[in-house]
């Protein structure tokens, strides 16, 4: 890739020189505007829960915290008092984020563990061992691709109704966890084109496939599964919708159900913006780091993910 | 790729006989291998099975029955294809969709398509990038709580700006005529730096070498990006835009926690008549059938792609 940016980039300087400054202004001014309105709403996000309610009503366009306090993140962990927060101007609604933190880590943690997981060994299956039928399966599991969510959605709740998992991680965490066509492709596209001789070495040592592929295999691929699981991770932090039919009560309900029902219980009239905000950030900051950690395998594996 | 598949049982015909316990070790590694095959894929063919084709055939009968969930499910052959030919809000919701899909996927093809050019010419910076793709990793709730926010009608950011530069205050997500493009400009804000980070990944298989012989031809900037840039682009463009559309029409989370479909159903687009019907009303099996309209709809669009990506190449052949 860097191979064939340089030489453009060369291409760029030489014809900086020429009279073509005010399509260059203009670009920088597009891009920055662009910069900006993606970057605003998490600072705005920020901003407001580091307001206190009243404040915010008073000077709602300032740029900087208004009535500057820490009020709201203590209100959605829990921290404050009922008559602490209607002080700060917040509203009768509470939160408290702890128990819909340590559901969410469980569900994105387990799911995403299981996906990656079970999608390795039948990629591994499909790239590097001889079985008749092979073939056969992989284009049979690969027709699941063309199938959008939608269509599977009801019956499966339909389903894990029946089965009597509604509001359990295992009513959450099943449907994704055993298959994943993508992950899969993406994986089975890596182990043919990766290096059989240490494997072949092993084999020749008396070393049996399981344990090749447990301590070979599986730690020469750690990159490609670093970024499915990231992805995958991503995926289910932000997951609203198969939540949001599973669960109903605040045991197994994950973040993003409880800032919205956080959101849907806050009256109309008078929104808790700024503790409506921390929550909100609350539920970003995991995917934020995250992002700090792993930014670049993300932002250089989504062009392959497009392929989806 | 072929090759490669071959390579291990070459390699195991060498493996000495000793080291296998049992004789003839080429035959009973690949019955080894065989049966380790069958048990590596053992999870992901249970996972297929039970939680995507058999949900899928059952989603299709159950659009044919009536299906309330308490009782069990009764089939009335077409009835329910029959209603909804004939349901007014289905047709709406039809009609809010597609108005949704087409200014988000118009807003997000310009912005990115432009953004994703202004990047590759300008500068190859990876914190830029990094910094356009923020949006896409926050969930769609956390990005309509803080929209909401923004466009509140009162004490919103965004109005107090518009009150600023003289325009009048905007009620967006319960003005009935504002609410589609206030919903498509969250969705737009959310999605639009994957799809330029996916159009710079195809800008940068574009060969610099195109881009010489054009200067040296004497083209300019604009017909350089017409001539060049956009030819070589569709395919890349093609898949985007199919991406987009499908991710448009499934819109819900976003609506789900912004307007509900409100203000009188002025954004309830077809995901929320569906999550409506099912779990406001429990009538599984006519939510089943719009479901099943739904997914017609989306393997139009995919067919319809096909045709176009197929189209790309025997341009380029």
């Amino acid at each position: 890739m860097s191979t064939l940016v340089a030489p453009h980039r060369s291409l760029i300087t030489r014809r900086s020189r020429q009279p073509r400054r005010p399509g260059r202004v203009v670009a920088w001014v597009y891009l920055a505007l662009v910069v900006a309105g993606t970057v605003f709403p998490i600072y705005w996000m920020l901003r407001t829960a580091l307001s206190s309610n009243a404040g915010l009503l008073a000077s709602p366009s300032s740029l900087v915290p208004v009535d500057f306090s820490w009020g709201a993140f203590q209100r959605v962990l829990g921290m404050q008092t009922g008559a602490e927060a209607v002080a700060e101007g917040g509203s009768g609604a509470s939160i408290s984020l702890a128990l819909p933190i340590r559901n969410s880590i469980i569900y994105a943690g387990v799911a995403t563990f299981c996906q990656v997981f079970f999608a390795s060994l039948a990629a591994y299956a499909f790239a590097r061992l001889q079985w008749r039928g092979r073939d056969v399966v992989f284009r049979v599991l690969f027709t699941a691709l063309m199938v959008p969510g939608i269509l599977t959605l009801l019956p499966n709740f339909v389903l894990i109704k029946e089965l009597g998992l509604m509001n359990s991680f295992a009513g959450l965490i099943l449907p994704g966890a055993f298959f994943s066509a993508f992950n899969i492709f993406f994986l089975r596209q890596f182990f043919l084109g990766m290096n059989g001789e240490i494997e072949e070495a092993a084999l020749l040592d008396g070393a049996s496939r399981l344990r090749v592929f447990f301590r070979i295999t599986m730690p020469l691929s750690a990159g490609p599964i670093t970024t499915l699981s990231v992805l995958g991770f991503i995926g289910y932090w932000n997951d609203y919708f198969w939540p949001l039919l599973i669960t109903s009560d605040e045991s197994t309900q994950p973040l993003t159900l409880a800032l919205a029902v956080f959101k849907q219980s806050s009256p109309q009239a008078q929104p808790d913006w700024a503790g409506l905000m921390a929550a909100a950030l609350f539920a970003a900051l995991p995917m934020l780091l995250v992002f700090m950690v792993f930014g670049r395998r993300i932002v250089n594996s989504l062009g392959f993910s497009g392929f989806r | 790729m072929t090759t490669l598949q071959q390579t291990p049982p070459r390699g195991r015909a060498r493996i000495p006989r000793r080291v296998r316990q049992t004789t003839g070790a080429t035959a009973a590694a690949r019955r080894g291998d065989a049966r380790l095959a069958w048990i590596f894929v053992a999870p992901s063919i249970l996972g297929f099975l039970v939680f995507a084709a058999y949900p899928t055939l059952r989603g299709m009968y159950l659009s044919f029955t009536d299906y309330r969930v308490l009782s069990p499910a009764e089939w009335v052959g077409f009835d329910n294809y029959v209603k909804l030919a004939h349901d007014a809000q289905f047709w709406g919701s039809v009609v809010t969709t597609l108005y949704f899909v087409v200014l988000t996927v118009v807003l997000t093809m310009a912005v990115s398509l432009a953004t994703a050019v202004v990047l590759h010419r300008l500068t190859a910076s990876t914190v830029l990038r990094s910094v356009v793709i923020l949006p896409f990793l926050i969930s769609n709730v956390v990005a309509a709580v803080v929209w909401s926010w923004m466009l509140d009608a009162q004490f919103g950011i965004v109005n107090l700006f518009l009150e600023r530069i003289g325009i009048d205050a905007v009620a967006f997500l319960s003005d009935r005529h504002w609410v589609i493009p206030a919903l498509s400009l969250i969705t737009v804000w959310k999605t639009a730096g994957y799809t330029t980070i996916l159009i710079f990944a195809g800008l940068q298989t574009i060969p610099v070498q195109v881009y010489e012989a054009g200067k040296l031809d004497g083209a300019g900037e604009l017909a350089m990006f017409r001539r060049i840039t956009l030819p070589l682009l569709r395919p890349i463009m093609a898949m985007v835009l199919v991406l987009t559309v499908i991710g448009a029409f499934q819109v819900f989370d976003i609506v789900a926690v912004s307007t509900k479909g409100g203000p009188a159903n002025a954004s309830l687009v077809l995901q929320m008549l569906i999550y409506d019907k099912a779990f406001g009303q429990f009538d599984f099996g006519y939510a089943s059938a719009m479901s099943m309209a739904l997914f017609a709809m989306l393997l139009v669009i995919s067919f319809l792609q096909m045709r176009l990506l197929r189209a790309d190449e025997s341009d380029q052949g």
